[in-house]
């Protein structure tokens, strides 16, 4: 008993002297990055910097494992505890924006002039997130590899042509040195799929969701141009040009590395340990063309702050600070990912002119192109996601896609258009 | 199955029930409190959201559907079909195979005014009649495919795993030296959890390499071909359900255990005086004896059957195409996933029915006949 009133004394007394001590009003703020040290370095050096730069806010990180945060957050929501600031998916940030987790971001848009399009995250003409990187992704091939088989090897200004994508894989096959000609990722179940297949089906002229009204899926997802799509797609497996959905997924991580496959559709943040294996043989490629430009997803985790938030000028402030070109630099090199301006790309490690990763900044600003910005978007992605699962299967392509826009349609309508 | 207190006079039990009997109360609250709330209380508010649009999270407001929910599941229309005639010639048309050529169903469930009843609905399956075809088609394809995995799944696993699980109830309801081992070996894959055996059974079935292939392979000389038994429709169900059956069969081979050793011994003594050999014994000795475990067993089976869940979410996901979709596995695909909780919760409606009518039938096959 004794010991309890002591300590009830001494946390009465820590927490007045700590008021007294600083007048800063506490922020708190969550991210998805737990596990990672390095990630978990660099931001609390960030945060560490902010604090000790004004003396207004004080920052306090809390991190969640990535698996978890989604629904750790929509768990606080329907609670009402979210912090000030949160780290959001950029496709997710729509519904979160819409279902009022979140508040619109009050920042100078000037400050973002330089960003690459995807890591501005933007509901209905609203800025509500702003991202320190984004994502690319390529074909990883091996110039020798090419070269034997005497394929082309494409450029960011020339890519390859959908047919020209074909073949190249069809040549590769009769080499006969290689378990499959390329490896699409198909054991990285989740939203790999919408994001590393969606912008194939755009480059055919199909989309997971009209975006010019976002209130249908009807012709977009179900069309003659994502019929078209849908039975290339299928090709591909059915002819053992890549492996299906059961793949393994040690070998989605070992099997470029280790001979098994000769391509992979892979993101940047495959790029550095498949750098240390092949060296200058190694080749980053941009999407194919099939017909309507070469696309690849851009957007990945950014900051915006919460709707309960009674501090959105300190949320602000701090993602003010946050996105200056140097942390974007050390983002980058600390982990690998593409930072968002020209100025941090320079000065980094991998992505300044010459560096060994540049290619993928050129992809990011060129072919990157957002998951459908849409609150719907979250059944979408899996609604998307099985489809073209299903499809690799062998499932009936017509059926398979008018099933899909359906399933979306019918999602829009009970969510009464989900305020589009 | 009668209750002693039944038998005594109402007015009695009532107060040996309300009033003196409060430290029992006191006992059996938390966990009446528990039960309340977490399984009482969400049925309720299943059975009520159902009927309604609510979603998991949404700032539009709750809407009443009435039982539209239940008819997007459980819509169903058959479209009788005839062959394709060719214009010029009049012939039917044929597939290479010889045989008649069908049109789609597409004409008439996608924006076909003359029959709004069919209205996006999809083909199901398809029965071929001599000249005409009739084709099956339903608003929610998906449900009646998980519906109809659950359904095999359950006869399957049913008698397999409750007579594999007899047998070795019998096999290990001896004296022997060392018996316990064999006793824990079986009970083993019962006490690791189903989430880890399913990923080690991933890597057992997995076309690569295998180890289900590999021994194969070497057991017939490598003319065995390896087949890719999560990745293909044809065999990820049963392989689903194979390793299924070995998991939980430990489990009931204990309650069968526990039936046998309440056999008196004393009968087996005299049936044996009688002249009575292995088989009679069984016959009419143990299996007498274990009517009451019987019922246990087989009702325990078909609801955990019926619950198949942890095995597709981390083994298939429901795939290939669809092969390995289970009710609630959709249920929760519906209502977390896809943030459709009034979808979700009428699929558990859907699921809770059939159990109880499954259920009720079996007490009614397996009651007490007088004679």
């Amino acid at each position: 008993m004794k010991k309890l009133v002591v300590l009830a004394a001494a946390l009465f007394a820590s927490v007045s002297f700590a008021s007294l001590a600083e007048a800063a009003t506490d922020l708190q703020m969550w991210y998805h990055g737990a596990g990672n040290e390095v990630e978990k370095k660099i931001i609390s050096q960030i945060i560490d910097d902010f604090n000790k730069s004004q003396s207004d806010w004080n920052v306090k990180l809390e991190q969640f494992p990535q698996a978890a945060y989604n629904d750790s957050v929509t768990a606080a929501a329907l609670a009402g505890k979210l912090p000030d600031i949160l780290d959001v998916d950029g496709p997710n940030m729509p519904n979160w924006a819409w279902s009022k987790y979140m508040q619109p971001l009050p920042l100078d848009e000037a400050l973002l002039k330089n960003f690459l399009p995807g890591p501005i995250g933007k509901w209905q003409g609203k800025v509500y997130s702003v991202g320190l990187w984004d994502a690319a992704i390529a074909i990883f091939a091996r110039k020798s590899v090419l070269d034997e088989n005497g394929i082309r090897i494409p450029t960011l200004d020339k890519p390859w042509s959908g047919d020209e994508f074909t073949a190249a894989l069809k040549k590769i096959q009769a080499s006969g040195k290689f378990d499959y000609p390329i490896d699409m990722g198909m054991a990285w179940k989740g939203e790999w799929y919408p994001y590393a297949f969606s912008p194939l089906l755009q480059s055919f002229g199909g989309d997971i969701v009209d975006r010019s009204t976002y209130k249908t899926a009807q012709k977009a997802l179900n069309g003659p141009e994502a019929v078209k799509f849908g039975q290339w797609w299928q090709s591909i497996f059915k002819d053992k040009l890549a492996p299906g959905t059961s793949e393994d997924p040690a070998l989605r991580d070992s099997g470029l590395l280790n001979g098994k496959f000769a391509m992979s559709w892979n993101g940047n943040w495959a790029a550095l340990g498949a750098l240390d294996k092949f060296g200058k043989d190694l080749l980053f490629l941009p999407a194919p063309d099939f017909g309507k430009g070469p696309k690849i997803g851009a957007a990945s985790w950014q900051f915006g702050v919460s709707a309960s938030s009674k501090h959105p000028d300190g949320a602000a402030a701090f993602i003010k600070f946050a996105i200056q070109d140097k942390y974007l630099t050390e983002f980058s090199d600390g982990i690998g990912l593409i930072p968002s301006t020209p100025e941090a790309a320079k000065a980094s490690k991998n992505y300044a002119p010459g560096g060994a990763m540049e290619v993928f900044y050129g992809l990011s600003a060129k072919q990157g192109l957002v998951r459908p910005v849409t609150p719907g978007y979250v059944v979408e992605s899996k609604v998307f996601e099985k489809a073209v699962a299903d499809i690799a299967n062998g499932a009936d392509v017509q059926q398979t896609l008018d099933a899909a826009a359906d399933e979306i349609d019918a999602d829009i309508k009970k969510n009464d258009g989900y305020g589009h | 199955m009668t209750f002693p207190a039944m038998s005594r006079s109402v007015p009695a039990s009532r107060s040996k029930l309300l009033d003196a009997n409060l430290a029992g109360w006191a006992m059996a609250g938390p966990a009446i409190a528990l039960i309340a709330v977490f399984v009482i209380a969400p049925f309720i508010l299943a059975f009520g959201l159902s009927f309604t649009n609510q979603r998991l999270i949404s700032p539009n407001p709750t809407q009443w559907v009435g039982t539209e929910n239940f008819a997007n599941l459980l819509g169903l229309g058959i479209i009788p079909l005839t062959p394709e005639v060719d214009a010029a010639t009049g012939e039917i048309k044929r597939e290479p195979s010889g045989a008649p050529h069908f049109p789609s169903t597409r004409s008439w469930t996608r924006n076909n005014p003359d029959h709004p009843w069919f209205n996006g609905m999809r083909d199901w399956f398809a029965v071929t009649l001599g000249q005409a075809r009739y084709a099956v088609v339903a608003s929610d394809v998906l449900f009646m495919k998980a519906l109809v995995n659950t359904v095999l799944f359950v006869i399957v696993v049913a008698p397999t795993q409750g007579g594999l699980a007899l047998l070795l109830a019998l096999l290990i309801n001896q004296k022997l030296p060392g018996i316990n081992i064999f006793r824990a070996i079986y009970f083993m894959p019962v006490v690791v959890s189903i989430v880890v055996v399913s990923l080690l059974w991933r890597f057992i079935y997995s076309g690569e390499n295998g180890l289900l292939n590999n021994m194969l392979g070497a057991l017939t000389f490598g003319a065995f071909r390896p087949v890719d038994w999560l990745g293909e429709p044809s065999t990820a169900l049963w392989a689903i359900t194979a390793m299924s059956i070995w998991q939980a069969v430990g489990f009931h081979m204990v309650i069968w255990l526990s039936g046998l050793q309440t056999i008196s011994p004393t009968l087996y003594e005299a049936a044996g005086i009688e002249g009575a050999n292995h088989w009679q014994m069984f016959r009419y000795v143990t299996w007498p004896g274990l009517r009451n475990t019987a019922v246990l067993v087989l009702v325990v089976i078909t609801m955990q059957a019926f619950g198949l869940f942890s095995q597709i979410a981390v083994m298939t996901q429901g795939g290939p195409t669809d092969s390995t979709q289970t009710v609630v596995f959709q249920a929760v695909e519906r209502g977390y996933g896809k943030q459709d909780i009034a979808g979700g919760s009428a699929i558990s409606l859907v699921l809770f029915l059939i159990v109880l009518g499954v259920s009720l039938f079996q007490r009614y096959l397996t009651r007490e006949r007088t004679p």
